[in-house]
This record gives structure tokens, C-alpha cells and sequence, in this order.
């Protein structure tokens, strides 16, 4: 299972500050600025990009609803782990590197007006894994939602299990798995939200057994990494295997619901699930962010730039279009070693804070 | 994950058996040759028997978690079947997830045993190489924990408690088993057994090879054999991923710290089965024995209990499962 999957994106990186980014779907030369603003979708192909758990609260959660619990619950070497460094010095790294304690923001707050428990995983910090404190966190977000009578949404992006941490982390997935069974004691409705990408040890417990599931669109989620299965069965493997639009085909998810129609369609399950009326009380934002074109520095969403880059972007393009044709199943997912040099880093959240002041 | 007891790795972990085997071999040779020749060759033997015994007495003390592993993965250790034959009175198997198949895999039936009456769920590895393909080695299809999960129903409906043994690399990677939920599978029988109101049992009596152990794992106590692992990731896999070479699983072996003891000391697992000298593989009676005297004594102890006491203790024994708030002292 975890030995399934640390999974990694195209290659080529996402440079932070660069005023283009790839798609690693399609290839397209996006510009970043419209990019951030339609929170990390491709406008070109629809691709959803990895997001930040951050950011990721930011665009469901009503503004400035959320309080975050339990932040400061820091993971420790358990095991005494050595592989290329101390699992001890790695976390340190990781936590400096990404601004969090560990890969799971956990609190509460509302969803179009909606109180929730909101669990939501970072997959910048090594890998999405789930270790002790993402178990822990997970279990308490639970316990506290059916104290304060509230349904739970969980966000999964994951690697899977953290190996660092040996069956220690093995038993998360029991111990969240358990968890909810105190939700559902209580009555209280859990949504899994599945995105790119959900394997291992995350799939394989909480994010498959709450009372709803979604996914977003294009998502790799599986339990064995694709890599490890073509190994295993030394064929290749279908196009769009292991895809959100491939699971909702074999009836693994309820809806496939793009990253801009997400608050809203989590508004609506969770009117049905707090015996509201989805109707009345929950008509789309007024103003969805991702279609906003506003450019507040006066910066055009297409300049021209210095050098040479036009006949670049034509042919990346022409490339994408062409790629775009052959594979319906999006970017080729490559398992990786290293759950901690996953490419698709957002950058710490303090840097977009300050840009937005 | 990876079928891993068919191809043991890279490095030989069962080399050191080999002066031991030698030996052995000696002793049956002289043997032979005694009774061949009337030639009496007692003093002799009974030396070398008493050199095997310390000799493999030492060896097995000081076995490395990599040659565990592969001790773990012997092919003569007692599988399910074995204790299916040799421990119970009665066993009725029972088929079918009542959905999409039957999955060889894992194996589940009623059983009687001194009087005490169960349901068995178990992984099967297979004996012969048609029945290790059958089996996929010990690797399951969702198939397969849907019907542990529909037979452990069963078994809450008549009262029985839940034996469960372990004993796989890991739950099949392919296919089909990622169309039909593989994933969901393994998440529902973890969820589900967390609320049955009957005592379970869960023994890895080889290899606990991650969520496809633990998809049949959650239980009121769980006990490992002397010479199993239970790991989040097969050894290969995990030096495959971390050392980018799978040639390193004996320091991943060594790294993920997934023997018995190791287990018991993160408060993982209650109890360490002791092992005949030499391993399970040297003498099956023996283990299953052990077996059937710790799952008798368990299924008295937990039927002391209520229901409520039952389903309290046994959350709280997985919530408990790596606890990131634990003061630094007890971090040991």
C-alpha cells in the first residue's frame, strides 16, 4: 500500500517567482498570475494542480470563519528513522520549508454559513503523508465534531502512510478509520474530498469510508501507485486508469466537482446533510474567484515577453494541443522516491500573504 | 505489496540457516549409516545434536530484522491451512463475497476448537505453485476482504468471536483489484471492525504486510509470532523508494523497525508468541500449539467483558496507536 506511492509530478519544476508556469498536464504556458487566481487550474487544459492546504481553506471556507485547532501537535522520530538524514532532521527541514507542523491543517469553521470540522492535507509536506500527527489530528478533528454537533469535510492529497514513522504510521489509518466510526455514532455526516493525488494508506482508511465522496476532476487516486502495478503486472496500464472520471466510472466516487464549483457544492451536501434548504439559502457565490479577471498591479494576463518567449509559447502550445489529442488520462504521474522533493512545493504561504497585502 | 515471498530478495536472508541445515543433514547421514551397518554411532550423534541445538539456539538469538523477514516468509512456516488442520476439531469453510467472486486469498469458515467456537478469517499463501498462483502469494483482491468483512457479519449475527491470521505481503496491486475498490475495501473492514460486538483476535503469523494485514487487523488483541513482521511497507519497497535500490532492503528491514519486539515496544501489538527453537518452520506442532493455547486464553479473558467495555477498549487501544502529545520520557 504506502510501499505504493510517493507520487511525483512532471518534472519539470514550478519556479517560484517566474511569471509562467508549464502545465504539467498539457504543456501550456500558463501565466501566474491568472493561474493563482483561478487557484492553481489550467486554463488551457482544466488540469488541477496540487494546492496548498492553506490556500485550499481559503477558497472553501467561508472568510475569516476558520479557527485552527490543534496546530502546534508536532510529530518526533519514533523509530530513530535513518535513511539519507534522521527522520528528526527531515521533519525540521520539511517544517521550514513548508511553514507547517505537519500534512494535515485541522479546525473548524463554515461552509456557506454551514459550521464544519474541516481536515485538510498538505501534500508539500513530505509527501502528503500520513504519519502520527496527521492520524492524531484526524481523530481529534472527529471527536470534536460530534461535541460540537457538526459534520466533518476531509480534503486527502497523499502519498499515502509515512514510512519515516514504521507501523506507527501503519496504524493511523485504523486509528482514523476509527474515528469516524464516532461520527457516525453520532449521526454526523463526513465528506471525503479526493485530489491529485490520493494513494496508499490515506485511500486505503479515512478518505474511503466517509458518507460522501468527491473528487476532483483528473485526480490520480488509488491504492497502489500506477507504477508499482505496471511493475507488478508487467503491462501497461489503461489510459485514465486510476483517474477521478475513471473511479466515478467503476461507482468508487459520487461526484467528480471542479475546484471553482467546490464550495458551493460542498454547501449544498452539507444543507442535505444539517437538514437545510440547499436551495434558498445556497446559491453560488456571487462572485466565483477563478473567472475574477481583474489585475490589481495593472499587469496584463498576456505581456510580452523579453525575450524570444512568443515563438516559445506557440510551440508549447501547438505541443500542448497535439498532447491534448493523444491522452485523455492527464500528465503521466511518476512514482517517486522521495516523498520530500515532490516538485509540486506551493510556495509558504507567508510569501502570497504578503504579495496580497 | 510487491510478491515478495516468491522472489526473497536480493540478498539470501536464509544464509544462515545453512551450517545449520549441514549439520542436520550430518546427523540424518550418520543415522542412516547406523542403521545400516549396526554400527553404533549413538555418541557421536547425540554430540552433534547437542552441537545443532546451541548452534541454532545461538543463530536464532541473534537474527537480524532482515533474516526475520525472510524467516517470516519460509516456506515450511505454518500457514493458515496448517492451523486450520492441526489446531481445529471442526471447520467449516465458508465462499464468496456474495458480490463479485471468491478470492483464494483469504480463507474464512467456522471453527470449533476444544469446545470454543469461532469464526477464522485468514490470509492463504498456498502450498503448491498452483495454489501459491491462486492465492496470488498471500495478496488479496477486495473480493477478498468483502468476504472477511460479509463472514465477520455473520459471525457478529451467531455470537461468535473473530480469529484472524495474518500472514500476507500485501493486498494485490492490479487491475482489477483498483476498479473494484480495492482501497474502499480494506477502509470498510477497518471501519466496520472497530464496531463489532464480538471479541476479535488478530495474529500475524508471517507477514503483516501493511493495509492488506490490517484490513483483517483490527482487533480486542493482536499478537505476533517470534519470527513475523508487521510493517507500513515491504523492506524491498521501502529501500526501494528511500534508498532508490532494492538491494538495501536489510537496512530498510533494519530502519522500519517491524519486528515482534519492535511492535511491543511501540505498544503496536500485545504480545510476542514465542517460537519452537530454531523457528516455526522447525517444528509446526509445536507453534500451533502455542497458538491455540494463547487464542484460548485471550477468547476467556475478552469474554469477560461486555460488549460496551469490548468496543471501549478497543478504540481507545488504536486511538492510543503513536501518540504525538506522549512526554519526552515515555518516548522510549
Amino acid at each position: 500500500m504506502s510501499d505504493m506511492a510517493w507520487t511525483r509530478f512532471g518534472k519539470k519544476k514550478d519556479m517560484p517567482g517566474g511569471l509562467w508556469i508549464k502545465c504539467e498536464s498539457c504543456g501550456a504556458m500558463l501565466f501566474r498570475k491568472d493561474f493563482e487566481q483561478k487557484h492553481r487550474v489550467c486554463s488551457s487544459c482544466g488540469y488541477h494542480f496540487t494546492l496548498a492546504a492553506r490556500e485550499r481553506i481559503e477558497l472553501t471556507a467561508d472568510p475569516d470563519s476558520f479557527e485552527e485547532l490543534w496546530g502546534d501537535v508536532k510529530a518526533y522520530d519514533v523509530l530513530g528513522f535513518v535513511d539519507k538524514m534522521p527522520y528528526g532532521d527531515k521533519l525540521k527541514a520539511t517544517k521550514k520549508k513548508t511553514g507547517e507542523s505537519d500534512a494535515v491543517v485541522t479546525g473548524f469553521g463554515t461552509i456557506k454559513g454551514i459550521p464544519c470540522g474541516l481536515g485538510v492535507m498538505n501534500f508539500a509536506f513530505l509527501g502528503g503523508s500520513m504519519g502520527m500527527v496527521v492520524g492524531e489530528k484526524l481523530a481529534m478533528l472527529c471527536e470534536a465534531a460530534v461535541e460540537r454537533e457538526v459534520p466533518v469535510v476531509l480534503f486527502a492529497c497523499s502519498g499515502g502512510a509515512r514510512m519515516h514513522e514504521g507501523a506507527v504510521s501503519l496504524m493511523q489509518m485504523a486509528k482514523t478509520c476509527g474515528a469516524l466510526t464516532r461520527l457516525n455514532q453520532a449521526g454526523q455526516v463526513s465528506i471525503s474530498v479526493l485530489t491529485h493525488p490520493t494513494t496508499g494508506g490515506v485511500t486505503a482508511s479515512f478518505a474511503s469510508v466517509c458518507d460522501l465522496t468527491v473528487a476532483e476532476p483528473g485526480a490520480l487516486i488509488g491504492f497502489a501507485g500506477p507504477r508499482v502495478i505496471a511493475t507488478t503486472i508487467k503491462k501497461e496500464l489503461p489510459k485514465g486508469f486510476q483517474r477521478s472520471e475513471f473511479l466515478l466510472e467503476k461507482g468508487q466516487v459520487d461526484r467528480i466537482v471542479a475546484r471553482s464549483d467546490m464550495r458551493d457544492e460542498l454547501g449544498r451536501l452539507l444543507a442535505y446533510a444539517t437538514g437545510r434548504d440547499p436551495v434558498a439559502a445556497f446559491q453560488p457565490d456571487d462572485k466565483p474567484d477563478g473567472d475574477k479577471s481583474e489585475a490589481p498591479d495593472g499587469g496584463s494576463p498576456e505581456p510580452e515577453p523579453a525575450d524570444g518567449q512568443p515563438k516559445a509559447k506557440a510551440k508549447a502550445k501547438a505541443k500542448a494541443a497535439s498532447r491534448a489529442k493523444t491522452s485523455e488520462s492527464g500528465p503521466e504521474l511518476v512514482i517517486e522516491a522521495e516523498a520530500g522533493a515532490v516538485d509540486a512545493t506551493p510556495k509558504p504561504r507567508a510569501r502570497r500573504k504578503k504579495k496580497k497585502e | 505489496m510487491t510478491q515478495s515471498s516468491a522472489k526473497p530478495a536480493a540478498q539470501d536472508g536464509l544464509a544462515f540457516e545453512r551450517p545449520l541445515k549441514e549439520l542436520q543433514s550430518k546427523i540424518d547421514e550418520l543415522r542412516n549409516l547406523s542403521k545400516d551397518s549396526h554400527l553404533d554411532l549413538s555418541d557421536e550423534i547425540a554430540t552433534l545434536e547437542d552441537r545443532l541445538q546451541k548452534q541454532t539456539a545461538e543463530v536464532y538469538s541473534g537474527l537480524s530484522p532482515w533474516e526475520r523477514v525472510n524467516v517470516a516468509r519460509h516456506a515450511d512456516r505454518p500457514m493458515t491451512s496448517d492451523y486450520v488442520q492441526l489446531m481445529l476439531d471442526d471447520f467449516v469453510e465458508l465462499h464468496g463475497d456474495r458480490v463479485f467472486g471468491d478470492d483464494a486469498a483469504i480463507v474464512t469458515g467456522l471453527a470449533s476448537m476444544d469446545g470454543v467456537r469461532f469464526l477464522l478469517v485468514g490470509h492463504r499463501k498456498g502450498k503448491t505453485v498452483k495454489d501459491r498462483l491462486a492465492c496470488n502469494f498471500g495478496c488479496a483482491h477486495p473480493e477478498g476482504y468483502r468476504k472477511a468483512l460479509q463472514k465477520m457479519q455473520l459471525a457478529v449475527k451467531m455470537k461468535l468471536p473473530i480469529v484472524s491470521f495474518i500472514n500476507t505481503p500485501g493486498a494485490y496491486p492490479g487491475i482489477g483489484a483498483e476498479e473494484r475498490g480495492q482501497a474502499a475495501a480494506i477502509a470498510k473492514n477497518i471501519l466496520e471492525m472497530f464496531e463489532m460486538p464480538v471479541p476479535i483476535i488478530c495474529l500475524v503469523i508471517g507477514e503483516g504486510g501493511s493495509g492488506g494485514a490490517l484490513g483483517i487487523g483490527v482487533g480486542d488483541r493482536v499478537g505476533m509470532l517470534e519470527n513475523s513482521y508487521y510493517s507500513v511497507i515491504s523492506p524491498e519497497g521501502c529501500a526501494a523508494i528511500l534508498w532508490k535500490s532494492g538491494d538495501k532492503a536489510p537496512e530498510a528491514a533494519e530502519a522500519l523497525k517491524l519486528t515482534g519486539s519492535d511492535l511491543l515496544r511501540l505498544g503496536l501489538v500485545d504480545k510476542v508468541l514465542d517460537e519452537p527453537l530454531g523457528g516455526a518452520h522447525r517444528d509446526q506442532k509445536a507453534t500451533v500449539h502455542g497458538v491455540k493455547a494463547q487464542i484460548l486464553s485471550w477468547l476467556e479473558e475478552l469474554g469477560k467483558l461486555s460488549t460496551e467495555e469490548l468496543l471501549a477498549q478497543r478504540y481507545e487501544k488504536f486511538r492510543g496507536m503513536g501518540n504525538p502529545h506522549a512526554p519526552k520520557k515515555a518516548r522510549k
